[in-house]
Order: structure tokens, then C-alpha cells, then sequence
């Protein structure tokens, strides 16, 4: 007999499923049953780039004390694609456990005898139950919720509950629907009573958190922060970005009066168009975004100079996914910080920020507006597709209702009448940021005309020499005002004083605070900088300065942010040690504590020796 | 290229129009392009233009994309605000601008290169979506700012300064324009004033996606024999269609005609364009004859001009997408933010 792993409120659950068979909803009632426990969850999708009839899985990791990030191994496998059966198989810990449709007995060769059989002949079980083929299919999905949350110790009701909740508005198929998982409970009841070791408990470590994916809530942030023009392509993972807003609004933004819409959303013939209308749009007086991945950033170039040159505020989601040309499509990276960072031809940099969940995705898409207004040019928010399409347990989503959207400096018409000349580009304030004007502001005051070529500050074509220069150096004194507006880094102290540090950002924060925890469990401290944004405060060069050894943990090959460190922000090369993660899976706290003790074992051999 | 300012003083006694604006005030910066350009007359139309129709210069926006054409915005409506954008790329410029503030008139300037070859697919895409906007091709079979190469316009066979042949089929910009749904098709020619001025107001009075393509002989790169973009060459072969009256709100309509030589259009906003018609017995509101007339009469070597296709009860893309009458850009956080306790809600939803 194997062993058997035994673990209450602390496991990895895999599911392996065909695209396109109903799985998706099943497995999402399973997981959010366990947040219900008031037991923490983090979920991933795996899939591929395809609609129908490949392989997917949902990596579920259930966490009583918090640790979202991808752990790595499996302990319970939920095999429901014959296709990947072995190499399923082969993922699972020794003494964990294979769910299975034991409907056809399997062959002992494709099998390991250091892991537990757990077999529910679902397709007999539905073949008896149903005759139609679909549902045949579909509530084998919900049969096996069942018999799992049997298994597991899940509690029946919360289950109900959220079925009831998910089919309010269909409400005929809410008893079908607790039939088939009544099926799958009492079969698992009757005939495997005792075989899992593992389990979930009740617990009340959840509190007020939501469930929530980066894509919709960055969508919620523009909608909340008043964005009014959407233009944008369809990309993987950026597009639920966009059709989340669409529905948001159409809640939430109709005029109550005619039912008319404060809002418009077009779907461009391309990205270079969605960021056209987007500038368009911004330079007129709207708030406006398009929502995109890395090919479309690669397309978008130009005008991103444009609007950097000719100060015209946009904001950019880039949802990012594994490069470079169309690379991994549904897998995730960090890989365009380059990319966007100094985005377009000629001498450019852009202000970019660096959302570290779904939280900071609405968080940062409502400042976004606020920054672009301000600063009056191109706004990255940077996510990618572990946090924008896979549904994270975050904190509530805040607003205060005195908070005023922070339109910049737009000059009006009494403005323009109260002044002796306007000069679109003129310093006045000495922060960099000139003051602008819409059209159809005022008669004769405040026209202007704006261009991508060179113009004095009165908006004036021009290829002097100095005048460009002069422009030049005060686009680089407005970035530098920008340092103190955008999100600051976050830094987490060790126990006690040490030399070394890590920086990162982004999707790496869960698994970054679990390795924090295990490497702190080694004896070994760092201090922890999670960067927020680009360009970075004078905080983030006080930090490498600050330590003698900095790692820099990010998800592409070529150290992109580490690059920044070293150009923008003075960092002693020397210092900074990359520990990167690029095979387009979500990073793991085992990969990160891995990498870092290796690396202080490898600089330091004695102590290896001591060990 | 440089910035030369007009000089300000004026006859005493130029006429004014309804707002007391002269047609100086209409005016911009001094033309940089070469003498004799054809832009320059399409710059002076288009100040006549909205002299005539009464239009208060800050509240019209002209956008334009690379190239001598796109230049040209600089050269008039001197107190409107101008985007000089991107390379092909002025059609999403004006439709994103157009979204923000659906309460000004919009003017796009491009170029054959700009909107032909670069820009094809925008151009087709901005008319499908209906954008209410006039968008003027100063079209001249060239690139001119690069010295002479043929563009996407250029008829096949029509011949370079050097005698070389232009091997490729040209894209005719009014048919696609006809195919891609534009609700207002027009065609003149840069050296006819009398024609292009009442097609420019029309298409100013129009709501809906308006395009105009202006024949405008590049003096520089494209007016020699053998050329189908030369002033001789279009003065010989110019095919009028019908000739254009817009009566606007304060006019009256005075001049009789003969039955069955005048088509009269009433345009959503109440101004009325009066055809006279030309020759042949031809329906401008009907595309699918327009674009027949236009294939049959391009090939028997004839540049059709005049209005070619009008649709009086045309919709635009802001009455398609049901969006507020209020420009989006006036809307603040008491109408656009959901606040505090919507988000209570949705919070609700998610655990």
C-alpha cells in the first residue's frame, strides 16, 4: 500500500480537463465552496491556445495560512482528460491521490504504485442518469464536484448556496443541477469512505476578501475612474479586460433618464487604430483606454512617441503574456517592460505601473486617468495573464465618494480670457507640465496646433536646434515629477538587519511572500522591495545603495527590470543578481527560495560546507 | 518648413458674415507649399466654405496625417484647434476625437499616400463606422514631401517626369468609399472653386461619415504630359455629374428650375442641397447606380466629379452607439463614477 498524504486545509488539487467541456464552471463551484469554508484559495488556469478539444487544467491550491502563489506539485490529481493521463500522473507527489472515472478499469501499467486510486465511475453514472449526450457530459463535471466535496469534507450546503446564487436567473436548472451533485456525493458516501487524506476544514481565514480576476477589475477602476472611450483588438489575455468594462457599463453607466450610454466602446480594425482613437479621444477631453497585449504594444509604437511628443494623456493596459512575436499566447511573462518602458522611436520614456494583484488593478486603472491627466502623456498599467485571467483571493475593492478625478492642467475659457498669451508648451510651474487647451474652448484664445514634428512653446513648427532641445529637457524634467505621483514601492523589513535584498513586482508577490517566509524559516533574511511603478523614486536607488547584495526576481529572460535598476535608477550592477522565471507558469515560492539559497550557497561556499 | 504669420490687417470694409467674422478670420498661417500647389486652393475653399456657413472657428477641429496635404491645416482656420498626427493614421485620430465631443464639426485632411496606400485600411474603416466628419483627399498621385513617387491613386500606365509607366491598377477612392458605406461621396477638382465650395459646405452640413476626393495637381512632381493628375489633363477629361446649391437655415431659396433637372435633398440638420443635374439622368441618392456610373465612366478615361452619392437620412456612428447627447468629455464623476456603495455590491458578488 502507498502511503497516504494527510492534510487539512493545505494541498494542491489539479484538474485535468478538455477545453470546451462544461469544466470551467464545475471546477470554479468547487473552488469558491472552499473560499466559503473561509479557507484561502488561489486558482490558475492552464490552457492552451484553442477553443474546443485540447487539454486544460485548473491548479487549485488550498492554503489556510495565505500562501496564493503557486506552490508546484500536485497532491490530488482529478484526471478527466485521457489525453495527458500520464503525464498527469507523473505530476503527483508520492502517497497523493488520482480521481478518476473508473467507469473502464485502467491498465497497471499506466499507473504508479506510489499513489492512492480514488475511482468514481462517472460515466456510468451518468449514462444511467441521462440520455442526452450534452448532459451526459455536463453534469459529469458537477457529479465529480460532488463526489470531491464528499471526499474532502466540503460542506454540502455552502455548495447549494452557490448553486442557487449561480442559477438565480435560470432557476430551472438549479434542481438538476443539486441532483447531479447529490449523485456524485452519495456514491462517493457509499464506496470510498476513508480513501482521501486530505480534507477542508472550516476556518475563518478569508474575512471580507473577494474572488476576482485582474482583467474585471482593472475593468471596474476604469469605470470608477471615469473613463468614457474604450478602443481596442482582440488579444489573449487582454480581452476579457475589455468585454468586463462593456458589461460593467452597461450596468453602470446607462443615463437613467433616456437609457442612453455615457460611454463608448469601439473594436478597432487593429491596435494601431484602437490607440489612434484612444489619443484622438484624450487630446478632446475624454478619458480614454485601449486594453491589449505584447504584439499589439508592438504595433502601437508610433503613436506612443506621438503622444509622449506631443503630451497627449492615454492610458495602456497591457495584459502580458510569453514573447517575443506571438510567442505564448496563454501563458504568462513580464516580459515587456522594455517594450513599454521606452516605447517608440527616438528618446522616450513612459511612466508604467506595476499592479501586484487584482485589487491594484482597479486601484491603479482608476489612477492611471488620474496620472495621464496630470502628466499629460502615455499611462502603462501592467499586468499579465496570471493575475488578468485567473481569479485571485484579494481585499475588498474600496472607493471614497469625496475622491475628484484629477482632470490637470486644462486651462478653460475664462482662464484663457484671465490670461495675457497662452503657450501650449510653455513651463509656468517649473514641474515640466505645461497647460493645455480642448477644442471649442474659447472663440479666439487657445487654439493650437499639435504635432508630432518639433515646435517652440508656443506650439510653433520648428527645426531650431535649441527650441527641440529645450523641449526635450522639459519632457525629462516632467518625468521627473512624475516619480513623486505615481504608486511608491512597498517594502517589507527582515526580522533583523541584513545585507541582502530582493526586489520584484507584479504577479510575483504571492509566491515572493511565501518564499520570504520559507527562506526566513532557513535563517536567511532579506529585506523586500516590491516595486509599483516606473520611473522609480529616489526610495528604490536608496535601497540597492542600502545592501550589499540585491536580488531581482522577474518572469523574463533578459533581467528587464534588473536593466532598468541599472539605467534609470543608478543601481551598482554589480549588486543586482537575476533570478528569473520564463517558461510562461506562474513563478513558485519553491523556485524563488530555491534559486536564492543556491545562489548565496554558490557565493558562499564555507557555509555550504558548514551545512 | 517654418511658421510664417499672416500679416493681421485687413480692408476696412471685407464683408462679414453672420457671426461678423471676415473671411480673413478664417484664415491661418502662410502657405509653405510650393506656388501654384493645388492645396492651396483646397485651403482657400475650405476658409470660404465655412465663412459662407456662418461657423464659429472654435468649434470646428481639423486633424490631418503625414505628407504635403496633411501640411496644409496649418494654412487655415488659424484659431481652431489642429492635430497633425501620424502617418495614415488621422482617421482614428478624428474617430477617437469625434467619440469625446460629438458637438463640433470635424475636418480630416490626408493625401492620396496618406489615405491610399498607408492609411487604406483606416480610411475604409472610419466610413464604415459612419464617423460625422468631412474627410477631404487632396489627391495628387504623388508622394511629393519624398520627391515624385507614384502613389496608390496613380491611374496604371499614367507616366512619371522621366517617362517611366506606372505598372500598378489605381485605387479609386470614391468607389471604395461607396462600398464601405459612406453616406456622402464627392468628387471636384482643386482648380474649380465654383464646384468644390458648396460640396465642402454640404458635406459640413452632413451627419454622417462625408468624404470628398480632390483632384489637386502637384506643380512640382505630377503636372506633365502623359500624367492623368495634371491641370490640363483633368480640365479636358472632368465629367460633372450635376452642379450643387446648399441652402443653409438663413438663406431663401430663390432660382427656379425646369422640372426633372433638379433633385432636391433635405439633410438631416434642415439645409438643402439643390442638384442641378448635368447630361445624364443621374440619382445621387442611389449607390449602387453611383458606383456603376463611376466604373463605366473611369474607364472610358473620364474623372467623374460633383456629388456623387448623398443619403439625406444618414446615421452616424454616435446615433448607432446610442451614446449620450452630452459630449463624453463633459461628463464628471456624479455621472461617470458608480461610487461607494455600487461597489459595496459588487464586492457582495464576489465572495
Amino acid at each position: 500500500m502507498p502511503t497516504m498524504i494527510e492534510a487539512a486545509n493545505d494541498f494542491v488539487v489539479k484538474f485535468a480537463n478538455v477545453n470546451g467541456s462544461g469544466s470551467a464552471s464545475a471546477n470554479r463551484l468547487f473552488v469558491r465552496s472552499i473560499i466559503r469554508m473561509g479557507v484561502p484559495v488561489s486558482a490558475r488556469n492552464i490552457f492552451p491556445s484553442n477553443i474546443q478539444g485540447l487539454p486544460t487544467w485548473y491548479e487549485v491550491r488550498v492554503s489556510e495560512a495565505g500562501h496564493l502563489g503557486r506552490r508546484g506539485g500536485v497532491d490530488l490529481m482529478v484526471a478527466m482528460n485521457p489525453e495527458t493521463w500520464d503525464a498527469d500522473i507523473a505530476e503527483i507527489e508520492p502517497g497523493g491521490y488520482l480521481f478518476h472515472d473508473s467507469t473502464k478499469p485502467v491498465l497497471a501499467s499506466r499507473l504508479r504504485g506510489d499513489i492512492n486510486l480514488i475511482g468514481v465511475p462517472l460515466t456510468a453514472i451518468c449514462n444511467e442518469r441521462y440520455s442526452d449526450p450534452r448532459q451526459r457530459q455536463l453534469f459529469k463535471n458537477i457529479v465529480y464536484v460532488g463526489a470531491l466535496s464528499s471526499l474532502l469534507g466540503i460542506d454540502e450546503a455552502e455548495i447549494e448556496r452557490l448553486i442557487r446564487e449561480q442559477f438565480r436567473s435560470k432557476e430551472k436548472l438549479i434542481p438538476a443541477n443539486l441532483e447531479a451533485l447529490q449523485l456524485g456525493r452519495s456514491y462517493a458516501l457509499d464506496h470510498l469512505s476513508g480513501q482521501l487524506g486530505l480534507s477542508v476544514e472550516r476556518a475563518d481565514a478569508v474575512g471580507e476578501r473577494i474572488f476576482i480576476d485582474g482583467n474585471n477589475a482593472a475593468a471596474l477602476g476604469c469605470v470608477y475612474g471615469g473613463a468614457t472611450v474604450a478602443a481596442w483588438y482582440p488579444i489573449t489575455p487582454s480581452t476579457s479586460l475589455a468585454d468586463s468594462f462593456g458589461s460593467h457599463c452597461r450596468r453602470l453607466r446607462g443615463e437613467p433618464e433616456t437609457g442612453r450610454k455615457r460611454y463608448a466602446i469601439i473594436q478597432a480594425e487593429d491596435e494601431i487604430a484602437a490607440i489612434g482613437m484612444v489619443v484622438g479621444a484624450a487630446w478632446n477631453g475624454a478619458r480614454a483606454f485601449t486594453a491589449t497585449s505584447g504584439p499589439g504594444i508592438s504595433l502601437m509604437q508610433e503613436f506612443f512617441g506621438l503622444a509622449y511628443f506631443a503630451e497627449i494623456p492615454a492610458v495602456i493596459f497591457d495584459v502580458q503574456r510569453g514573447g517575443p512575436s506571438t510567442g505564448m499566447p496563454t501563458r504568462t511573462q513580464q516580459s515587456d517592460l522594455t517594450a513599454c518602458a521606452y516605447a517608440s522611436h527616438g528618446d522616450t520614456k513612459h511612466v508604467v505601473l506595476l499592479p501586484g494583484d487584482p485589487k491594484e488593478c482597479f486601484e491603479f486603472a482608476a489612477q492611471s486617468f488620474d496620472l495621464a491627466d496630470r502628466l499629460q502623456t502615455p499611462v502603462f498599467v501592467l499586468s499579465d495573464l496570471d493575475i488578468g485571467m485567473n481569479e485571485w483571493l484579494c481585499d475588498s475593492l474600496e472607493w471614497d465618494d469625496a475622491r475628484r478625478y484629477d482632470r490637470g492642467k486644462v486651462l478653460d475659457a475664462e482662464a484663457l480670457d484671465a490670461m495675457e498669451r497662452f503657450g501650449r508648451y510653455l513651463d509656468v510651474d517649473g514641474d515640466g507640465i505645461p497647460y493645455r487647451t480642448l477644442p471649442g474652448t474659447h472663440p479666439s484664445k487657445g487654439g493650437f496646433f499639435t504635432r508630432g514634428t518639433s515646435k517652440d512653446r508656443f506650439a510653433r513648427y520648428t527645426e531650431r536646434g535649441a527650441d527641440y532641445v529645450d523641449n526635450m529637457e522639459r519632457l525629462l524634467a516632467k518625468f521627473e515629477t512624475a516619480k513623486a505621483l505615481v504608486p511608491a514601492p512597498e517594502v517589507a523589513s527582515a526580522a533583523e538587519a541584513t545585507g541582502l535584498g530582493v526586489i520584484y513586482f507584479g504577479s510575483t508577490a504571492p509566491a515572493m511572500d511565501e518564499a520570504l517566509a520559507a527562506l526566513d524559516a532557513d535563517g536567511i533574511r532579506l529585506d523586500a522591495m516590491r516595486l509599483r511603478a516606473f520611473p522609480f523614486s529616489a526610495e528604490v536607488e536608496g535601497f540597492v545603495a542600502d545592501h550589499d547584495r540585491v536580488f531581482v526576481v522577474e518572469q523574463n529572460r533578459d533581467g528587464q527590470i534588473r536593466n532598468l535598476l541599472v539605467n534609470e535608477a543608478g543601481a551598482d550592477p554589480d549588486k543586482l543578481i537575476s533570478v528569473l522565471h520564463y517558461d510562461g507558469t506562474p513563478i513558485t515560492a519553491r523556485f524563488i527560495a530555491g534559486s536564492i539559497a543556491a545562489r548565496l550557497r554558490a557565493a558562499d561556499p564555507a557555509q555550504e560546507a558548514a551545512e | 518648413m517654418t511658421h510664417i504669420a499672416k500679416p493681421r490687417f485687413r480692408h476696412p470694409k471685407l464683408p462679414v458674415n453672420a457671426l461678423g467674422f471676415t473671411r480673413r478670420d478664417y484664415e491661418g498661417a502662410v502657405s509653405t507649399l510650393c506656388a501654384g500647389c493645388g492645396h492651396d486652393s483646397i485651403s482657400g475653399a475650405i476658409i470660404q466654405a465655412c465663412f459662407e456657413l456662418d461657423l464659429p472657428p472654435h468649434r470646428l477641429a481639423k486633424l490631418s496625417g503625414i505628407g504635403c496635404s496633411s501640411k496644409t491645416p496649418t494654412y487655415f482656420l488659424g484659431n481652431s484647434h489642429g492635430f497633425n498626427s501620424v502617418h495614415g493614421r488621422m482617421p482614428s485620430v478624428l474617430t477617437g476625437a469625434n467619440l469625446a465631443n460629438r458637438d463640433l464639426v470635424y475636418l480630416g485632411v490626408s493625401g492620396d499616400g496618406d489615405s491610399a496606400s498607408i492609411g487604406l485600411g483606416q480610411f475604409a474603416h472610419c466610413l464604415r463606422r459612419g464617423v460625422d466628419m468631412v474627410y477631404i483627399v487632396e489627391n495628387n498621385g504623388v508622394y511629393g514631401l519624398t520627391k515624385g513617387q507614384f502613389s496608390a491613386t496613380a491611374d496604371q500606365g499614367a507616366k512619371d517626369r522621366r517617362g517611366g509607366a506606372n505598372p500598378d491598377a489605381a485605387v479609386d477612392l470614391p468607389s471604395l468609399a461607396l462600398l464601405m458605406g459612406a453616406t456622402f461621396v464627392a468628387r471636384s477638382f482643386s482648380g474649380d472653386k465654383a464646384q468644390l465650395v458648396p460640396l465642402i459646405k454640404a458635406a459640413m452640413r452632413h451627419r454622417g461619415a462625408a468624404f470628398i476626393d480632390c483632384i489637386s495637381p502637384c506643380v512640382a512632381f505630377n503636372n506633365h504630359a502623359g500624367s492623368t493628375k495634371s491641370f490640363d489633363f483633368v480640365r479636358e477629361h472632368n465629367e460633372a455629374v450635376n452642379f450643387l446649391d446648399v441652402f443653409t437655415g438663413r438663406d431663401e431659396i430663390t432660382a427656379d428650375y425646369e422640372e426633372g433637372t433638379v433633385q432636391e435633398i433635405v439633410q438631416h440638420d434642415g439645409s438643402v442641397l439643390r442638384l442641378k443635374k448635368l447630361g445624364a439622368d443621374y440619382d445621387a441618392t442611389d449607390p449602387v447606380a453611383a458606383l456603376a456610373y463611376l466604373q463605366s465612366h473611369q474607364t472610358a478615361g473620364e474623372v467623374v466629379t460633383g456629388l456623387i452619392h448623398v443619403k439625406a437620412a444618414a446615421e452616424d456612428l454616435h446615433a448607432r452607439m446610442e451614446t449620450v447627447e452630452a459630449p463624453l468629455s463633459s461628463l464628471d464623476e456624479a455621472e461617470l463614477c458608480p461610487g461607494a456603495d455600487a461597489l459595496a455590491a459588487i464586492n457582495a458578488a464576489l465572495r
